[in-house]
């Protein structure tokens, strides 16, 4: 589904991704953890399309397509979906406006006819329940005034709605309590197929207690030094990540 | 020889000055010309204003007319045979026409009982009710103070006086609309309106200005509202007019004891709109909301000037004006607040925020707030930038097009300053004109 190449992606002057190579199929979930500035949600932002980051060499392929020509949008469209670690607060747009706009955007470009207000109703009630998000929060403005666990949900709300085939979760539970972690993993598992795949960003194994992946990478300095199966984030949980740039460093 | 170059160091203003004058001379006027001589003695000590003073300084507006007008006295004339265009759909409303500065007899339609509201034309009323009008007129606003407030005191060709009698409350609004034909030569218009609220009433008032033709408008707008004890105002100022068109409104609202107003201003167009609008708070326990949105493209100069004046202790007063600028479009805006020595415990709060869609758009923001009393909550803030990047990805990566959330975005800022509007067909009127101009399609 993804296959990325020899990623490598600048701030300003700053290097930030020095050659990332990671390949993901349908029905996978990957992890990627790292300590941090290891370049973990630079490589997320990169992948969704945030304009301040350059790539200065590399390829993303996803599905076929040459991923980095793509604007954002058209990334969405194809697929793609980043719940955002710091969901944005727009005041005077709606959730419920917001998704009906960004779904019949994603329709429309994929040949489908608009969702009149009945079924779109009847979808927004049916991915409700997913997240356990009541339709109150979702009639105010966009994260306006929402608590750290309401913003997330609304990320996976969001996600839900719009059937992605990759997620790419960035740091989806920083500043989560447990109750809150747990609903939005539960969301997050009941959403998987064998067609879609999720990526992961974490800094803590915690979140992979619930949501548990099939492959582990471990970032360091802009480059994955270690991959494995899903005991390698156990592992990262007693033995700290000094040992990984202990050895990043002797090799 | 060489032509003699213009000198630069003498004001532009001054042969529009002299063409203006003689404008006046030769006018022959039907009623108040005692009034009109007196205020004429004020406009001709200063003549229009020069770039150099203070408040005109972003709005060139006597370069404009100079370079746009000739001044002579005679009027346009109009072929306009329909006025359903400029109408609000479904607004149940007292309406009021005046094309090219003169009442419209056949397009006016007054359907509220007089014992609610008394509508008269102000030559009508100077004459059947003369006393009662001069002993309100040019009382709160000054035509000593502002050439364009004389300049419409002098040369005024016809208004309303608008009366509401004690504990009436007007069931149907007041709509007035400014209609400016200039399809067959230049226009320069001069209305004039008087409201006197009585005692525990209600009125809600909607004002429109549109023009229509090639031509170059002038409109030069005065206003007065007597808002008195216990009595409450909704006002509405909706100005959309074409490319070539300038105007400047003097609006002064006075509030006594316990009264509540409510303003909005909408600016979308013409070439120079320049608005004054001054708050007098007479009295204790007031209440007042004035909201203005600016949302301007093309060439367009929209320059709000306001002024809260609190006199009185105890009253509460809220500006929040709005611009959104395209295009080489520019805003002005400039806020005073007062609180006089005597108007202890005043809350007064101000806000103006501007967003900057083009690089060529540009804006001057100017809080001036001057307090005299002690014990007083005032706050003011402004703000001046671009579309919010973080906003804009946010929403993109959500799969939608980026002139779609741009619209989004500016859309949700801009229906804000909606909020305080009661009248339902008003507010979707205003709404759609907003989401029109801003090409929501969504």
């Amino acid at each position: 589904m993804l296959t990325i190449k020899n990623l490598q992606a600048k701030v300003g002057e700053k290097q930030i991704l020095n050659g990332i190579d990671l390949k993901v199929n349908a029905g996978e979930v990957h992890a990627i953890m790292g300590p941090n500035g290891s370049g973990k949600s630079t490589l997320a932002s990169v992948l969704a399309g945030r304009e301040d980051f350059e790539v200065t060499s590399g390829e993303v392929d996803f599905l076929g397509k040459n991923l980095l020509e793509l604007e954002p949008e058209d990334r969405a469209r194809e697929g793609i979906f980043m719940a955002f670690q710091y969901p944005v607060e727009i005041p005077g747009v709606s959730t419920i406006n917001f998704m009906k706009t960004a779904l019949n955007q994603i329709r429309q470009y994929r040949g489908q006819q608009a969702l009149d207000a009945v079924s779109f109703l009847q979808l927004m009630k049916e991915k409700m329940k997913l997240v356990e998000i009541d339709q109150s929060l979702l009639s105010r403005s966009l994260n306006e005034g929402f608590s750290g666990g309401e913003k997330k949900r609304n990320e996976i709300f969001q996600m839900a709605m719009l059937e992605p085939k990759l997620s790419i979760l960035d740091e989806t539970d920083s500043g989560l309590d447990i109750d809150a972690l747990r609903i939005v993993a539960n969301g997050v598992n009941k959403l998987r197929t064998k067609n879609n795949a999720v990526i992961v960003v974490t800094h803590y194994q915690r979140l992979l207690d619930y949501i548990v992946p099939d492959f582990v990478h471990v970032l360091y300095k802009g480059k994955i030094v270690k991959s494995g199966g899903k005991e390698l984030a156990l592992e990262l949980e007693a033995k700290g990540y000094d040992w990984i740039k202990n050895e990043a460093a002797v090799a | 020889m060489k032509p003699l170059l213009p000198d630069m160091s003498t004001p532009i203003t001054r042969d529009i000055n002299n063409e203006i004058a003689e404008s006046f001379h030769q006018s022959k006027f039907d009623v108040a010309n005692d009034y009109r001589k007196s205020a004429f003695a004020f406009f001709e000590k200063t003549g229009l204003p020069t770039a150099k003073q203070e408040e005109y300084r972003f709005t060139p507006i006597s370069k404009g007319l100079e370079k746009n007008f000739t001044w002579d006295s005679k009027e346009s004339t109009s072929s306009i045979n329909s006025i359903d265009a400029f109408l609000i759909p479904n607004l149940d409303a007292n309406i009021l026409v005046f094309i090219n500065g003169r009442y419209s007899e056949s397009f006016s339609k007054i359907i509220s009982p007089e014992s609610e509201v008394r509508i008269n034309t102000l030559s009508e009323a100077f004459r059947s009710d003369s006393s009662l009008v001069s002993s309100y007129l040019d009382k709160v606003l000054h035509p000593e103070k502002d050439p364009f407030t004389a300049m419409n005191s002098a040369f005024w060709q016809e208004g309303l006086f608008i009366h509401v009698p004690e504990n009436s409350n007007v069931s149907k609004p007041v709509f007035i609309l400014h209609l400016n034909d200039a399809g067959e030569g230049q226009v320069i218009s001069q209305t004039k309106v008087l409201g006197i609220l009585e005692k525990g009433s209600q009125l809600s008032v909607v004002e429109k200005f549109n023009s229509i033709g090639l031509n170059p408008v002038f409109h030069n707008f005065s206003e007065e509202w007597i808002v008195k004890e216990k009595s409450h105002l909704e006002y509405c100022k909706i100005q959309n007019d074409t490319g070539k068109s300038y105007q400047v409104t003097n609006t002064v609202i006075h509030q006594s004891d316990n009264s509540l107003l409510n303003t909005f201003t909408l600016t979308l167009n013409g070439q120079l709109v320049r608005n004054n609008l001054g708050i007098v708070i007479d009295g204790k326990q007031c209440e007042s909301h004035f909201y203005g949105l600016y949302l301007v493209n093309g060439n367009t100069l929209a320059d709000n000037h306001t002024v809260v004046d609190h006199k009185k202790p105890n009253s509460f007063s809220n500006e929040m004006y709005k611009g959104i600028m395209d295009g080489n479009s520019k805003g002005v805006f400039n806020g005073k607040i007062f609180v006089r020595p005597h108007a202890q415990k005043t809350n007064a709060f101000q806000s103006n925020r501007n967003i900057l869609v083009s690089d060529s758009a540009s804006i001057n923001t100017k809080p001036q707030l001057e307090i005299w009393a002690d014990d007083v909550k005032c706050s003011h803030g402004c703000t001046s930038g671009q579309l919010d990047d973080e906003a804009m990805f946010y929403l993109r990566s959500r799969g939608i097009a980026a002139p779609i959330a741009k619209a989004m975005l500016l859309y949700a800022f801009a229906s804000e300053v909606l909020a305080p509007i009661q009248n339902e067909t008003l507010k979707l009127y205003l709404d759609n004109l907003i989401a029109e101009r801003l090409h929501k399609n969504f």
